[in-house]
């Protein structure tokens, strides 16, 4: 199989039928009242794996994770954790740990205590207790804060406060409910790694529900994007960003041009398509047969953009305007308007310092991608 | 630029504190009154408390109060948290509008008829009337103080406290008593003082569940009264007064530096 995007060195049992997946959702449904929050979802999860549940709020992410955790029964279906069937089996009793989204920092215990709390509800011994709540503080680096109380921490710290809660029982999963979402940009960022070191260190497999894309690609080994309740894909970040399985999904994560399109011819690999207007030439191995309707995807940033005219003979070759530029220090992106009311977003790496001419609103441009450069959906 | 409450808002102050205080402060000055005479002032004199400490009758009301109090205070508070936690936890079951409609009523609710309709329940089952009368009289209707309080708490404590609690292995009942009482605590103190206040104050719901040997202090100083107003009730009275003020005092100490 091609590799995309970026890949973890060999970390890949979702692809070896050898290995057995320590969590697996097997067709759950859950419905609240007339609302079926979960629409009969299969999902597998394997050891050591950093698995991401992405997608908008209210799509039932966090309700599937609730079930996991015990918190929520499903009305269908069957969820087991190494092997063993979780029905019937209380949030107290689960191998499972989850980090809350609001950090559920208990404000009445100081944060050794709030570490602890797991491990004293374990039976664990006093001298044991003491060890582990160390080097719990150590791991998320607030070893100098223990005996302070929740509402003496900033954000960050409550939420390490909150990890290390959460991994001092060494659970066998560790849930996490969108962890992120109250840290602020630059926070988040160095967090984000953090928690990957953290995940490969410890060997342990992490669940994390989030509505960032960014956030889910740069943690995942796999996503599984959601709507309504269902599970539209899974795969590699790299997989769902470059072969988006619609285009619910490639509108989802990132910005996306989609052309609307009918297949004139297919050579495998190559396809001629029209629409719009205009002709495509593309590479795709899947593209569907002449005469087929469908949707060309192109990134922005897969796009080219030139106020020269490209030189002829260059496939997929657009004119337009420019109708709007959002420069963002590292990036630049264009809408470029093609026909009236009808813009595709171009976006460009501002790789150098100076440019000659920089483009300007109005400027009559050109823009181009490459034939592999596309993807062909057909819904 | 303002200085302060202007003349006006001073004045509405003055007035405002003396409309409630003057009454209290007449009887806390005639209560070390060295003459018998309830408005003649004849000298400074403590010999009110001491000739009240001597007298068995008062002071065995006294502690029948506290007594009651404790008690049905204690009583209320248990029951009042459970049902606010049904209220509030609950979610929804049959009913729940008009059982949280009932909760409230007492509060509203005549004490004349609820010390009626409490004695003819008594007098009903045949259970005869004395301290546990009152005590239950009391927890009846106290309880609904107490769960008005808890559960305004209740409502606005994070729920997923308790959920991490579950998730970090402790069952239900254990997360109760190790996250969600030690975060409710103050309104459930709160509640239990409220309660045990109410008790302290009350004349009428006792006066209708008492029995023989059982008579509470705000009983007998009714009765004193109606014999002519005695310096020793003033001076037990002074007293309630000053233990009520210092519980307050303290409540407050203590929750300031909780917070600090």
């Amino acid at each position: 199989m091609k590799q995309i995007g970026a890949v973890r060195s060999s970390f890949a049992p979702w692809n070896d039928p050898a290995s057995v997946p320590l969590v697996r959702f097997e067709g759950v449904t859950k419905r609240f009242g007339d609302m079926t929050a979960v629409d009969d979802v299969s999902l597998s999860i394997y050891e050591r794996e950093f698995f991401a549940l992405l997608g908008p709020s209210g799509c039932g992410k966090t309700t599937l994770m609730r079930m996991l955790a015990g918190f929520e029964t499903p009305d269908a279906g069957r969820i087991t954790l190494g092997g063993e069937d979780l029905a019937g089996i209380p949030p107290h009793k689960r191998p499972v740990n989850m980090m809350f989204q609001s950090y559920a920092i208990f404000p009445h215990l100081n944060v050794e205590k709030n570490v602890a709390f797991g491990l004293r509800m374990e039976g664990m011994e006093k001298s044991a207790v003491k060890a582990r709540v160390e080097e719990m503080l150590a791991l998320v680096k607030l070893e100098k804060l223990g005996a302070r109380m929740p509402h003496q921490l900033s954000g960050g710290q409550r939420q390490r406060v909150a990890l290390a809660r959460a991994l001092a029982k060494k659970p066998k999963l560790l849930l996490l409910d969108e962890p992120l979402a109250a840290l602020d940009k630059k926070l988040r960022e160095e967090t984000q790694f953090e928690l990957t070191d953290l995940q490969v260190e410890l060997g342990m497999t992490f669940l994390i529900v989030t509505h960032d894309q960014d956030e889910a690609m740069v943690l995942a080994d796999r996503i599984a994007v959601m709507d309504h309740g269902r599970i539209v894909q899974t795969g590699t970040p790299g997989e769902v960003y470059e072969a988006p399985a619609n285009r619910q999904v490639a509108e989802f994560l990132g910005d996306m041009n989609i052309f609307e399109a009918v297949v004139d011819s297919v050579e495998p690999p190559m396809a001629r398509l029209s629409g719009e207007g205009m002709k495509f030439f593309v590479q795709d191995d899947d593209c569907p047969a002449a005469g087929s309707k469908v949707f060309l995807s192109v990134r922005p940033e897969k796009m080219r953009i030139s106020l020269d005219p490209p030189p002829a003979k260059t496939p997929n070759v657009i004119a337009g305007e420019i109708w709007d530029i959002g420069y963002l220090g590292d990036w630049t992106t264009y809408l470029v308007e093609i026909a009236p009311d009808r813009r595709v977003r171009v976006a460009q790496a501002n790789a150098t310092r100076h440019v000659e001419r920089p483009m300007s609103w109005d400027d009559k441009v050109f823009v181009s991608f490459d034939p592999d450069a596309g993807v062909v959906l057909t819904s | 630029m303002t200085r302060g409450p202007s003349a006006f808002n001073r004045i509405s102050i003055g007035l405002g504190l003396a409309f409630l205080y003057a009454p209290i402060v007449l009887l806390v000055v005639y209560s070390f009154n060295s003459s018998r005479a309830v408005n003649v002032w004849a000298g400074f004199s403590t010999r009110w408390y001491e000739t009240l400490f001597a007298n068995d009758q008062l002071m065995a009301a006294l502690w029948m109060t506290l007594r009651v109090g404790a008690l049905s205070a204690s009583i209320a508070t248990v029951l009042g948290v459970l049902a606010a936690i049904a209220l509030v936890r609950g979610g929804f079951f049959r009913g729940r509008a008009v059982f949280s409609g009932m909760v409230y009523a007492p509060l509203v609710m005549p004490e004349v008829i609820t010390g009626l309709s409490l004695l003819l329940l008594f007098v009903a089952i045949g259970l005869a009337r004395g301290f546990w009368t009152v005590v239950l009289a009391h927890a009846t209707f106290t309880l609904s103080f107490v769960t008005v309080a808890v559960r305004a708490r209740l409502m606005t404590f994070d729920r997923s406290l308790e959920e991490a609690a579950q998730d970090l292995g402790s069952p239900p009942w254990r997360a109760f008593f190790e996250v969600t009482l030690p975060n409710i605590a103050p309104a459930v103190a709160g509640g239990w003082a409220l309660a045990f206040i109410l008790s302290l104050d009350d004349l009428v719901i006792a006066s209708f569940t008492s029995g023989p040997g059982s008579t509470t202090l705000p009983m007998r100083i009714y009765s004193a009264v109606r014999l002519g107003v005695s310096p020793e009730i003033n001076a037990i009275s002074t007293l309630l007064i000053g233990s009520v003020a210092m519980a307050i005092v303290i409540y407050g100490v203590v929750r300031a530096r909780k917070t600090a």
